[in-house]
């Protein structure tokens, strides 16, 4: 299956996020990630959806169909900025430790927690940084780890047409 | 001066702004504050025994007139009975606004007496729904509730209303101007499809038509004829969409799909363009899809863009009212100059499939009664003049197939949903809106006893409804799949021939009752029970078990394999 990204305008109204996932439960779409939060107007919240599906044809229009739907975007490789955080506890013995602090940095990763035999990252990038990052710990073993979801804007063209 | 109403006077108030008539329903606990006002309203309210009974009711009223239908519930049992009938209209987009009441505020989510989670259980059901949280919101709530159920694609709208809610009082104001940023459904068509949706059709040799129910709900059935004729193009029509053209009109084929007749399916199948408007491509209509209308393209005018590419691609979508289009689609053929081809040869082959394989039954003078006949004497004796109503089942694929339908909204019954006990209510409903027509309702013995308690509420309230119950004594269509599909095996499908009595249950609700045991008996009785027009009356026609509704398209199969007889599948 491929990942389709598609940006959600809706009516800040409560249940809204009740909807827009008993859609996708109703239809059978697959949710891969889903972040939701509010917008410079009060009376209106983004969502961004990764959608696990072969075409997006349907379900862009069943997400219009729903009443709270204001927006609908779709958004195509390169369309937009995709950004992601993630939180991951990886196993850091004294040994090892100067090692996957180097690579931490090279990464932009920061340390967020430090205990006895782990350290915990915080990563706040494009979701193929955070990829990379994660293989680079793989080999020190990873105990625990946590993703945002994607959040996304479209691209604004760089000088006015 | 402000005037102080109560969120229960507020509701009834706005009802009667949005020009409700009638409304059909069942008061509780969490509702009673709107019973009240209820009183002093000209709003009639007929008090159903079921609350599925009153959804079905106020969908048969909306079916008839094409304006929105209103029921009533109360909390917990009451609203979870709607689920059925806001199912059903969303299933055959019919607009029903859904008044339900729910535990007071601060009982909510503490699994109060009589709570349900109404707002969730109704979400996937209704085209959209509401729970108010404010009195002051009522005016408001109410008429975007009736602007979404009557707009667009017409679709069930439920607004839950909290007891507190509706006993707190507001300052009375009219509705504003619903704000519905996300809502804006397309009325017109887009001018370059509507030309290339011309181009197509005048280079085409074999087209059809496929209208549905969408023609019915959008009122465009004179259009559609219209325009067929300008285009000389046969018109099929679903289930949903019998009436859009009159049935003895030359282009009108009928019914397609499952039971459809052999050369609505067949035109179809060798169609080179299909013209869809309304219609969505149902898999009753289809059989197997990647089998289905192999060498046609498409043009598909829907309301909803979502129905378009959704079954089947389309090389011209046309998104908007289907009323709309046609009148720009007309007035685009009208600037060509060249008329469209006559297609003489495409119609010819058609008549050829007519003569041939027309819908037939035998009504053996001294054997047991066939549907089909009823239909037909039913039909001939009203002249067609009536609203016909049907449950689910065998009674219903006859009523389609052997009613002639020459006027739309005349045809009421549950295409997509499929629910048995439909037909009592719905004739209720439509009766309640159009109380000089008749109304008639085919109904299966199965179906009947699903609902039939509604009767108690048309005589009560004065509904003249006629109820034919074809009592075959099975659950015929379930039957004749066992009989087809799992060798005679039959399970489940007994419904006795004797109990009930039909004509002593019918009697006892306040019906008159009769009943029909053989051929010779059909017009007399059927002529005696339409002449009554001051009771609800039902009559009881014993027939046949072990007829079957032919042609049939056994399920999953593709259209070109029509079984027209049980022959055809030893
Ligand atoms: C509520 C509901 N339950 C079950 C079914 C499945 N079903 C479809 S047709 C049918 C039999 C209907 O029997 P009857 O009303 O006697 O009509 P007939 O087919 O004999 O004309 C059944 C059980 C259904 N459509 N709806």
């Amino acid at each position: 299956m491929t990942n389709h990204l598609i940006s959600v305008l809706v009516e800040n109204k409560p249940g809204v996020l009740a909807r827009i996932s008993s859609m996708f439960a109703r239809r059978g779409f697959n949710i891969h990630s889903l972040a939701v939060g509010p917008t410079s107007d009060p009376d209106m919240s983004r969502m961004t959806v990764v959608v696990d599906a072969p075409e997006m044809e349907q379900i862009v229009k069943q997400l219009r169909k729903l009443i709270n739907t204001v927006k609908v975007t779709e958004l195509g490789p390169g369309d937009a900025i995709e950004r992601e955080i993630m939180l991951v506890r990886v196993n850091a013995e004294a040994s090892k430790r100067a090692e996957i602090f180097e690579v931490a940095q090279l990464m932009g990763a920061h340390p967020a927690d430090v205990g006895a035999s782990t350290i915990t990252f915080e990563i706040a990038g494009a979701p193929d940084r955070l990829a990379t990052f994660f293989e680079m710990l793989r080999p020190y073993g990873i105990s625990d780890l946590v993703k945002s979801g994607r959040i996304a804007l479209g691209k604004t063209p760089a000088r006015n047409a | 001066m402000t005037e102080r109403l109560t969120g229960a006077h507020a509701l009834i108030r706005s009802l009667e702004n949005e020009g409700v008539e009638v409304a059909f329903g069942v008061p509780g606990g969490a509702i009673l504050p709107a019973y009240d006002p209820i009183l002093d309203s000209p709003i009639r309210h007929v008090l159903a025994r079921h609350e599925q009974g009153a959804g079905h009711m106020a969908s048969g009223y909306a079916h008839a007139t094409g304006r929105v239908g209103v029921c009533i519930a109360t909390s917990g049992p009451g609203a979870t009975n709607l689920v059925t009938p806001l199912q059903d209209a969303l299933m055959d987009s019919i607009p029903v606004v859904a008044i339900t009441g729910q535990v007071a505020s601060s009982s909510i989510g503490n699994d109060a007496f009589q709570e349900a989670h109404t707002w969730g259980i109704s979400m996937p059901c209704t085209k959209h729904n509401y729970l108010v949280t404010d009195a002051a919101d009522i005016p408001d709530v109410i008429s975007e509730a009736f602007h979404l159920a009557a707009t667009g694609r017409p679709g069930p709208v439920l607004v839950d209303i909290p007891k507190d809610v509706l006993a707190a009082e507001m300052d009375w104001h009219r509705a504003g101007r619903a704000e519905l940023p996300g809502y804006k459904p397309s009325v017109k068509g887009h001018p370059m499809q509507v030309k290339a949706a011309i181009d197509l059709i005048q280079s085409s040799d074999q087209p059809v038509l496929y209208a549905g129910g969408g023609i019915i709900r959008a009122s465009a059935a004179a259009e559609l004829t219209h325009f067929a004729e300008m285009m000389n193009t046969p018109v099929v029509t679903t289930l949903m969409g019998r009436g859009a053209i009159p049935d003895s009109h030359e282009l009108a084929l009928g019914m397609p799909g499952m039971h459809g007749n052999y050369t609505a399916i067949t035109a179809m199948q060798k169609a080179d363009l299909l013209i869809a408007i309304g219609s969505r491509f149902d898999d009753r209509v289809t059989g197997k899809v990647s089998a289905f209308a192999p060498k046609a393209k498409v043009i598909h005018v829907d309301v909803d863009p979502a129905e378009i590419g959704k079954v089947r691609a389309a090389d011209v979508p046309i998104v908007g009212d289907a009323k709309v289009i046609l009148e720009q689609l007309i007035a685009e053929m009208e600037k060509r100059a060249t008329p469209a081809p006559t297609r003489e040869l495409w119609m010819s082959t058609i008549r050829g499939w007519q003569a041939e394989h027309p819908l037939t039954y035998d009504q053996p003078d001294d054997g047991p009664v066939k549907q089909q006949y009823v239909i037909e004497e039913l039909n001939r004796i009203t002249g067609g003049d009536a609203i016909v109503v049907a449950g689910v089942g065998q009674h219903q694929m006859w009523a389609s197939q052997f009613w002639k339908f020459e006027k739309p909204r005349t045809w009421i019954n549950s295409g997509g949903l499929g629910t048995m006990g439909y037909a009592v209510p719905a004739a209720i409903g439509a009766k309640a809106a159009l109380p000089d027509e008749m109304v008639i309702a085919i109904d299966g013995d199965g179906c009947f006893q699903m609902t039939a308690t509604e009767l108690i509420a048309a005589s009560t309230e004065e509904i003249p409804v006629k109820i034919i119950v074809m009592n075959n004594t099975v659950l015929g269509m379930v039957h004749q799949w066992q009989r087809l599909f799992y060798e005679e095996r039959f399970s489940a499908v007994d419904l006795t021939d004797h109990t009930p009595d039909y004509v002593k249950l019918a009697e006892a609700m306040g019906c008159v009752a009769m009943r029909i045991e053989r051929p010779d008996e059909v017009a007399p009785i059927l002529e005696k029970a339409l002449a009554i027009n001051d009771k609800p009356v039902v009559v009881e026609v014993k027939c046949d078990p072990n007829e079957m509704v032919f042609p049939m398209i056994p399920a999953g199969g593709s259209n070109d394999d029509i079984v027209m007889s049980v022959e055809d599948l030893r």
